[in-house]
């Protein structure tokens, strides 16, 4: 393992501290590790709060600010935060109109927010939870855990938060974050495997002229393995479970993430992304809007993520709204 | 052995502890092959969290023990092993309200305790989790009590089982955790949950194989 750390169970306490560091718009709360708005939350204003495993930044702490979230609790490494720190959160940010809580699903992830939902209910506020599974890698059945939150989550905190910043109530906030969770479809692969600083060496043993197809963001291994092929075959297969759940049809606009999972260069993430624009000029499907770029990486793997949302008017107008966060920045 | 003490509690839990940070590795490998390689780092913090709190604790039960065992591992673990152990030792001491349990109200914790974690993850058995390796170990204890067997006798029984369910999970397809989205693949892999819960069923055994 060849990594930029001071010590393993050092990295999570290291990485806060240099975010506060780096970022005085944001409020680092070391001690319960919550990372929230350093100008707090305008009273009266819909708090949003998520959280997840670390190694998936920018996710979450990078999306913390006007426009889009007002509280991230990381946990550590791949491991979902605990009710406690979830609550830290839900105390700091709670200004009295509610708390929608963004959970992907993955078990810890949805065993620790439904315990801490009922202990923030119990102290007095209310919560809703909108919970993410945007992945088609996995067969939603009642014989797994259903699928996988991933790369909606970005598009969910974005225009939910974009609605609770205009003051809409909590049960409006919250059915929109439904909404965009429902539109939307993501889908990875993995040319690497990755390496959390705790196990010290990667996940699992891939080959050079082989992929991982369908992965998560938590360097578990993919569905299957395949052959290494040309971006625009890899791409091609990765959009047709993915097209083939959001029954797009010609002028349907869509907002479309290419996102990397901590390995790969923007060069090749732009070579996706020119095939999945010229696979839906094909089609005649509109990409309204675009995110190419590292947004929910998984630790230092190498791979992309595609993500479609077919967005109607409302989202497209709430997306274009200001944003001011480490990550995710326009308008503002 | 007759009867579960304060003491006993105490140095059981002492034992998982001990034994998690000699299988981290091991749990972590297992964990790697069908899950995201944390099960040991997250076993070893959750009850080295646990032994700290235990240290200020005066238990009145031998309940409170477990109580407070349960309550540092959901706030101290994370991922589903944080919330799914703590709820289990979280039930098992609420059923031993008292300063010493018999064999057969100690088969009453452990059931109390896998109801709870039941509840809690909605597996049953053959979804390749700890309940493949927690329900078959509850049911030799509770055989064991049953005919007459003493804690110790129980205990072994127990732990022989939850090892016995635990190899029974490499062949199966996980139905439940983050090795349900592997499919067929997380077929030939023993499950870490169910290797840590029989970690947690032999560490009773070896504790009151070793009382005089």
């Amino acid at each position: 393992m060849k990594k930029l750390i001071n010590a393993p169970e050092a990295v999570l306490d290291d990485a806060l501290a240099g975010i506060a560091a780096a970022h005085p718009t944001l409020r680092v709360d070391r001690e319960h590790k919550v990372i929230t708005r350093a100008e707090g939350t305008r009273p009266g204003k819909v708090a949003l709060v998520s959280g997840g495993g670390s190694g998936h930044e920018p996710l979450h702490g990078g999306f913390v600010g006007p426009g889009m979230l007002d509280a991230a609790c990381p946990g550590e490494v791949f491991t979902s935060p605990v009710p406690g720190q979830m609550l830290a959160a839900a105390q700091a940010v709670d200004g009295g109109a509610g708390l929608l809580f963004i959970v992907k699903n993955y078990t810890g992830d949805v065993l620790n927010f439904e315990m801490a939902a009922e202990l923030a209910t119990e102290q007095g506020s209310t919560v809703e939870t909108v919970l993410i599974d945007d992945d088609v890698a996995v067969e939603d059945s009642t014989f797994t855990a259903g699928r996988r939150g991933t790369g909606a989550t970005v598009l969910v905190e974005k225009i939910a938060g974009a609605l609770a910043e205009q003051g809409a109530d909590l049960a409006a906030v919250a059915e929109l974050g439904r909404r965009v969770n429902a539109a939307s479809r993501s889908f990875a692969v993995a040319l690497t495997a990755c390496t959390t600083p705790a196990a010290g060496k990667p996940g699992f043993e891939l080959p050079e002229d082989e992929i991982e197809v369908g992965v998560g963001i938590h360097g578990e291994p993919g569905r299957r393995r395949e052959p290494l092929r040309p971006a625009k075959e890899i791409v091609s297969a990765m959009l047709e479970p993915i097209l083939g759940e959001l029954s797009l049809a010609t002028g349907d606009q869509t907002i479309v993430m290419v996102n990397g999972l901590g390995g790969t260069p923007l060069l090749e993430l732009y070579v996706a992304f020119n095939e999945v624009a010229a696979a839906f000029a094909d089609r005649g499907i509109v990409i309204a809007r675009n995110l190419v770029g590292n947004y929910v990486t998984s630790l230092d793997m190498a791979g992309v993520s595609i993500t479609v949302c077919k967005a109607d008017a409302d989202m497209l107008s709430l997306w274009d709204a200001p944003v001011n966060t480490p990550a995710l920045r326009w308008g503002a | 052995m007759d009867l579960a003490d304060i003491a006993l509690a105490r140095t059981w839990v002492q034992a998982i502890a001990a034994a998690m940070a000699e299988h981290k590795d091991q749990l972590t490998q297992l964990d790697s092959a069908i899950g995201d390689a944390d099960h040991g780092i997250n076993m070893e913090r959750g009850f080295t969290a646990v032994k700290a709190a235990l240290a200020n604790l005066e238990p009145a039960t031998v309940g409170a023990v477990f109580v407070k065992a349960g309550t540092t591992l959901i706030s101290s673990v994370g991922g589903a092993s944080g919330p799914l152990y703590g709820s289990a030792f979280r039930a098992m001491g609420k059923a031993l309200d008292v300063p010493s349990a018999d064999t057969g109200q100690f088969a009453a914790a452990l059931a109390a305790g896998l109801q709870s974690l039941q509840k809690l993850g909605a597996a049953t058995p053959g979804d390749k989790t700890m309940v493949d390796a927690y329900a078959p170990a509850l049911d030799a204890f509770q055989k064991a009590a049953d005919s007459g067997g003493d804690l110790t006798t129980a205990a072994r029984a127990a732990a022989d089982a939850a090892e016995e369910g635990m190899r029974a999970t490499t062949p199966m397809q996980a139905r439940k955790g983050r090795a349900s989205y592997l499919g067929a693949r997380s077929v030939g892999h023993q499950d870490p949950g169910a290797t840590s819960t029989a970690l947690i069923f032999r560490a009773l055994a070896e504790t009151l194989a070793e009382l005089p």
